[in-house]
């Protein structure tokens, strides 16, 4: 009963309590969210969440299929052959070396997106393993503070 | 029609062909209130407690198939129903539980009387709504009505500010349900159940394993037939009594934590589990990884998350009991051979010879098991029996003759003390023909003995039968036998209202019982006097419920009554 990561794809009504509704099914089991996103699906009344948690088969089973029974679930996906995304927006002190950065965020998909007289902002989107790496790497040039967005999926 | 949101929920209920609510007022619910003094489409039975408006709407719904309605206002109303929903949750009891809230203007501003009611019920109903605008009111009550009876059924809490219910709108209730994204699958699949059928049909020691949702599923009659045709015996679960009749041949009783041994060991010696409508408890199933060990399982549920949950099926069939048993029996007509489970009948009569489900009778004082075996000798089919929690709920079901569904009417998932009385209340109101009794404790029934106010006002005459030991018995029993006699809480000897005086303040009478012939005595005299009744028996004090599977332990190692050979 190895517990794994998984991503699971809910495409729900974009209606009032619809992610309390998702989030309690994993709160009141005692199951952990790593990552969750939410966003309107395109020119329908749905939004779809990406869900980032870890457990055994068993457990993202039993996930999968309550989170079915929720009423406003239209689909429930757990991933397996998937391209998974994330962002990280990364502050850093104006005084850091801004050829290094770029050079380094363009590596991960991304770039300087604001110079401010303090702060410059880089953002990066990239497979989540890969974002913590660069997170991981750019610990030299003394970030002030970092976001990332959580995963989004899609299966291939 | 143009109207008032208050008057959308009447005129749903009326559409419903609900014809009783069970409820009490408050402010945020006083519009809805005022409309059903209006009307006479049903009749509203005011309890004295919500909890026992829900409990009373849980025990109509069970015994009458229908979806139970209860009725109460914000705040303290509303989390008083609470345990009633979860105990309609816990036992997939259809309910629409409909409760006021404060203004739209007042939510979240810590109003008088403002609780987050849907956040509450989340987890404990199977779908909830707060009304924003009263333009959805008929889709809402309807869905609800749709989503609480479809399916595994459940509670739907239905919230209303109190401005919403003041709010004029359009209200069309003929306009059909469009829920997408709610689609339960009632038809099971024919290749499984084709390949179930191969399986039963190849199997040496095949066993029914019986559950609620047959019940649920109104498939009693046709689970007869299929268990008469095949010849295969079956084990029932607390929530499935009466699902075959207590004197069927291949029924062999109860499995479980308190079940038969004949019908434990049954289970752990099959090789082919065949589960109805049943979602492997763990007061079933004692410890998982010895459970039907040698077995394969078919497992057929309306629900997909009931399947693989605890134990591993091999078979899984989604799907309605009553559509999937009629399908099985179809594809078994002409391959069934009853003949050739007989070592397999065999060796549990022997299982049921070695340790019957018994116990001793005891000169001078009355047996607790023996009221029950009353009750039926007295009453079997003509009554509907409701219990409340502990001892007297697990001595009911194992030693009641019950004769067909929805006899039987208990707080089996939630184990809720208290239930037992304001049930009884709502099955007398959907079977006023039957002799409605509450086989109940000295603990249990106080917990809501305020409605003998509602029962005696209400004329709904139900029989209380109160096992009285002066414990809280099942506790206690744990205490002894787990506990090393430590009684901690549970010795109720100093704390016995007189029970008599109590009932006749409320007008009900009141009987008290210490030998055998005076409880004959009472029970006829509460029947024919058609009355609201507790009837006081003084029982042996420390009988235990055996045998036992002791909690996390193995169904094939049952601790026995000490005194049985």
């Amino acid at each position: 009963m190895a517990d794994a990561r998984r991503v699971i794809s809910v495409i729900v009504i974009n209606e009032a309590s619809v992610l309390s509704r998702v989030t309690d099914l994993f709160s009141g089991r005692g199951y952990n969210i790593e990552s969750l996103t939410v966003a309107p699906v395109p020119d329908s009344k749905y939004s779809r969440l990406t869900i980032v948690t870890s457990g055994s088969i068993r457990v993202s089973e039993q996930i999968v299929k309550q989170l079915h029974k929720l009423i406003p679930v239209l689909k429930v996906y757990e991933h397996a052959d998937l391209v998974e995304k994330e962002m990280a927006l990364v502050k850093f002190p104006a005084n850091a070396s801004l050829s290094d950065i770029s050079a380094l965020s363009a590596a991960y998909n991304g770039g300087i997106v604001n110079v401010g007289e303090e702060t410059i902002i880089v953002m990066i989107a990239d497979e989540p393993k890969r974002v913590s790496n660069f997170l991981n790497l750019i610990k030299r040039y003394h970030p002030k503070e970092t976001v990332r967005s959580g995963s989004v999926a899609l299966e291939r | 029609m143009q109207i008032s949101g208050a008057q959308m929920v009447i005129e749903a209920l009326i559409a419903e062909g609900v014809d009783t609510v069970f409820g009490y007022p408050g402010g945020a619910i006083m519009n809805i209130y005022d409309e059903i003094y209006k009307q006479d489409g049903f009749k509203h039975i005011l309890t004295r407690h919500e909890q026992a408006a829900v409990h009373a709407a849980e025990g109509y719904a069970k015994v009458s198939g229908k979806v139970g309605v209860a009725m109460i206002t914000s705040g303290p109303g509303f989390t008083n129903a609470v345990t009633g929903l979860a105990d309609a949750y816990m036992d997939s009891i259809p309910l629409v539980v409909i409760s006021g809230q404060v203004p739209m203007s007042l939510i979240g501003t810590d109003a008088f009387q403002e609780i987050d009611a849907v956040g509450i019920s989340r987890s404990c109903t199977k779908h909830n709504y707060l009304v924003t605008d009263a333009s959805e009111l008929a889709r809402i009550l309807k869905e609800a009505f749709y989503i609480a009876s479809s399916g595994r059924p459940g509670p739907v809490h239905i919230d209303i500010p109190k401005d919403v219910t003041a709010q004029i709108a359009d209200f069309d209730y003929a306009k059909p349900i469009a829920l997408e994204t709610y689609k339960p699958t009632i038809k099971g699949n024919a290749r499984q159940i084709k390949k179930a059928v191969d399986t039963i049909v190849k199997a040496k020691r095949p066993l029914f394993y019986l559950g609620g949702g047959i019940i649920n599923s109104n498939a009693s009659e046709e689970v007869r037939r299929f268990v008469s045709m095949t010849g295969i015996p079956a084990v029932e679960t607390f929530m499935a009594r009466g699902t075959l009749r207590y004197d069927d041949a291949l029924l062999i009783s109860m499995l479980g934590m308190h079940g038969s041994y004949a019908a434990n060991m049954a289970m752990s010696e099959t090789d082919l589990v065949i589960a109805l409508g049943a979602r492997f408890d763990d007061r079933v199933t004692g410890k998982l990884s010895e459970f039907a060990k040698n077995a394969d399982i078919i497992h057929v549920d309306i629900d997909p998350a009931s399947i693989s949950k605890l134990v591993n099926a091999h078979y899984p069939i989604v799907g309605d009991v009553k559509g999937v048993v009629i399908a099985m029996m179809d594809a078994i007509a002409d391959k069934v051979e009853p003949t050739r489970y007989e070592p397999w009948l065999e060796t549990i009569a022997n299982f049921e010879k070695l340790h019957p489900l018994s116990y001793l009778e005891e000169e001078g004082v009355i047996k607790p098991q023996w009221v029950i075996e009353r009750i039926g000798e007295l009453l079997g089919d003509k009554a509907n029996i409701s219990t409340d929690v502990g001892q007297h709920q697990m001595w009911t079901a194992q030693f009641y003759p019950f004769t067909r569904a929805r006899q039987f009417i208990s707080s089996g998932g939630l184990g809720t003390m208290g239930f037992g009385f304001p049930a009884a209340m709502g099955v007398k109101r959907a079977d006023m023909d039957r002799v409605s009794i509450n086989i109940t404790g000295d603990g249990s029934i106080l917990m809501n003995i305020q409605e003998l106010m509602t029962a005696v006002e209400n004329k709904l005459p139900v029989i209380n039968v109160i096992l009285n030991n002066q414990y809280l018995g099942m506790v206690r029993q744990w205490q002894t036998l787990f506990y090393d006699k430590r009684h901690s809480s549970t010795d109720l000897s100093a704390g016995q209202p007189n029970f008599t005086m109590l009932v006749e303040s409320f007008g009900g009478v009141g009987y008290e019982v210490t030998t055998k012939a005076e409880f004959d005595a009472a029970l006829k005299d509460a029947i024919e006097k058609n009355v609201v009744a507790l009837i006081n028996v003084s029982v042996a004090r420390l009988e235990n419920v055996m045998p036992m599977v002791p909690s996390g332990g193995s169904l094939f190692n049952m601790m026995l009554a000490s005194k049985e050979k």
